[in-house]
């Protein structure tokens, strides 16, 4: 059975690492800032937490911010904890991108791109997915009518 | 002039959508030299219907045929990854008797799934449908089993929120008992017409390798994950239903090319039987299903739900904000994340191959595309 890790022993270890990182923390998950979210998912990877497999990559359009979220498990110790980071910016919104940690966000980051319009920073082939260059907005908008 | 130096220009050749290898509406842009493979693009969304965004304006319990349209040659194992999702997200218990039923028609599913992978994969090698023919005769008697069940061959809509829709009807038994004692000789067949065959190992070994770092790096799934020889089954290793009262042994590959994936498929399906075996035993007499209401009221939070599909991991992320529909709905589509590495696979090979390679890696675009 995968272990859940407790988020807030997590956010400790991850705050300890990199200073001022986290914004929250809950039994389950773990918010960090935009800006440092790769030195994070960095961390989470290459310590001894070894999450080696993004399971998914996601993301939630809260009206007031969009919530981008990744479920890392580790395939070597069998634990899981999921990762989130908020833009922001309804305009340009623009977070880094993981592919370079994991290539398996590749797909997943152009997904969101495409149906939420959020921009990923660094990815080697953003362009849309499902739907055709020049439609018209991004239909997983809450305010996409 | 020595044929060495011989200039060739390289040229694009659209495989797709509309061609039978792709299984759909998959379209690929293949760069050639003569018959190499330089470059590969995948391109997706012909059969995009924004599921996801639909899901958002219908009730919990109406989006469980919805799950049906993504992986409809599995839509059993679609309706149960969701169904559990919202039973985690509302804490809905299930019955015995539900999750009885429900492992033994998942392990069903997986076996008429697997048995088209490879059936397709054969025809995909030049066997023009005749071993096709062979495993669709099994699937067929899969496909009238689940008609008993709920009166449908391909969209089920058999799960419900807290079970299943209904108990299995009297005939039901008896049938599902010989089925699963003379599928093992069938495989024995299959074995036999394949596994051993000369052309079948010339085009198989050695073709299309993952490696085990790449699997895991990109977040590949099910028997493809299992091929490169990663040991990891959401069924043991995430366990959720009642799946740790069964033995089971996890089919690992070795050498993640087409002939392990191929070869992964029949051993799983050899273990789902003894899994349906075991279940048969097992299965408790009550109800199979818990009186739920039917506009589910979710309390505010999210939940990531994920089976092991024949195709790999299936998870769904609902966002509850306690209304009667969900917030956000999110599939996480297990063949669309097995393609990313399509073409470091194919790359260097010839066109022949490219097909053979997409081909074990076994797509289905309904949950490609959602």
């Amino acid at each position: 059975m995968t272990v859940a890790l407790w988020g807030k022993g997590v956010a400790d270890e991850i705050s300890k690492r990199i200073p001022g990182s986290v914004a929250s923390s809950d039994d389950n998950n773990v918010v960090v800032s935009g800006d440092m979210l790769f030195a994070v998912a960095e961390f989470l990877k290459t310590s001894e937490f070894a999450m080696d497999y993004l399971a998914n990559l996601t993301s939630v359009d809260y009206l007031d911010y969009f919530e981008i979220v990744y479920h890392l498990v580790s395939l070597k110790r069998n634990h899981r904890i999921t990762l989130k980071t908020r833009v922001y910016d309804r305009e340009k919104p623009a977070v880094a991108s993981v592919v370079p940690l994991w290539r398996g966000a590749d797909l997943q980051e152009r997904e969101v791109y495409d149906l939420m319009g959020i921009a990923f920073e660094g990815h080697p082939n953003l362009k849309r997915i499902f739907l055709w260059n020049g439609y018209p907005g991004h239909p997983l908008r809450r305010d996409y009518l | 002039m020595e044929l060495t130096e011989l200039r060739t220009e390289p040229f694009v050749l659209n495989v797709g959508p509309h061609h039978p290898s792709t299984h759909g509406v998959f379209r690929m842009k293949v760069t050639l030299d003569g018959e190499v493979v330089v470059d590969v693009e995948p391109m997706f969304g012909y059969l995009h219907r924004g599921i996801e965004k639909l899901a958002e304006g219908r009730t919990y319990t109406q989006n469980i045929p919805l799950t049906d349209r993504l992986d409809y040659l599995a839509s059993m194992t679609d309706n149960w990854a969701y169904v559990l999702s919202v039973e985690k997200l509302a804490g809905i218990p299930v019955p015995e008797r539900a999750e009885y039923l429900r492992v033994i028609v998942g392990e069903m599913m997986r076996i008429s799934s697997h048995l088209l992978a490879t059936g397709f994969l054969i025809n995909e090698l030049g066997a023009f449908f005749t071993p096709l023919m062979y495993m669709y005769r099994e699937r067929e008697k899969i496909l009238d089993l689940f008609d008993m069940l709920c009166g449908q061959r391909l969209t089920y809509n058999y799960m419900r929120v807290g079970g299943v829709s209904h108990d299995a009807p009297p005939e039901f038994w008896p049938a599902v008992k010989r089925f699963i004692q003379e599928m093992p000789s069938y495989i024995d067949e299959y074995e036999q017409l394949i596994s051993g065959n000369e052309i079948v190992l010339a085009r198989t070994k050695g073709v299309g390798v993952l490696s085990r770092d790449l699997a895991i790096n990109s977040s590949a799934s099910g028997p493809f994950l299992r091929a490169s020889g990663v040991d990891w089954d959401l069924r043991r290793d995430d366990t959720y239903s009642i799946y740790n009262r069964f033995k089971f042994d996890i089919p690992v590959g070795a050498a993640g090319d087409v002939y392990d994936r191929y070869m992964c498929r029949v051993q799983e399906m050899r273990q789902s039987c003894r899994i349906v075996a075991q279940a048969l035993e097992g299965i408790p007499k009550g109800e199979v299903r818990t009186p739920a209401p039917h506009l589910i009221r979710p309390p505010v939070g999210e939940v990531y739900g994920h089976i092991e599909a024949p195709r790999g991991e299936l998870g769904f992320y609902l966002v509850s904000d306690n209304s009667i529909a969900p917030y956000r709905f999110h599939v996480r589509p297990s063949t669309l994340i097995n393609l990313t590495t399509l073409r470091d696979l194919t790359i260097g090979w010839k066109l022949a191959d490219l097909i053979v390679i997409f081909g074990s890696v076994d797509v289905v675009l309904g949950e490609i595309d959602r």
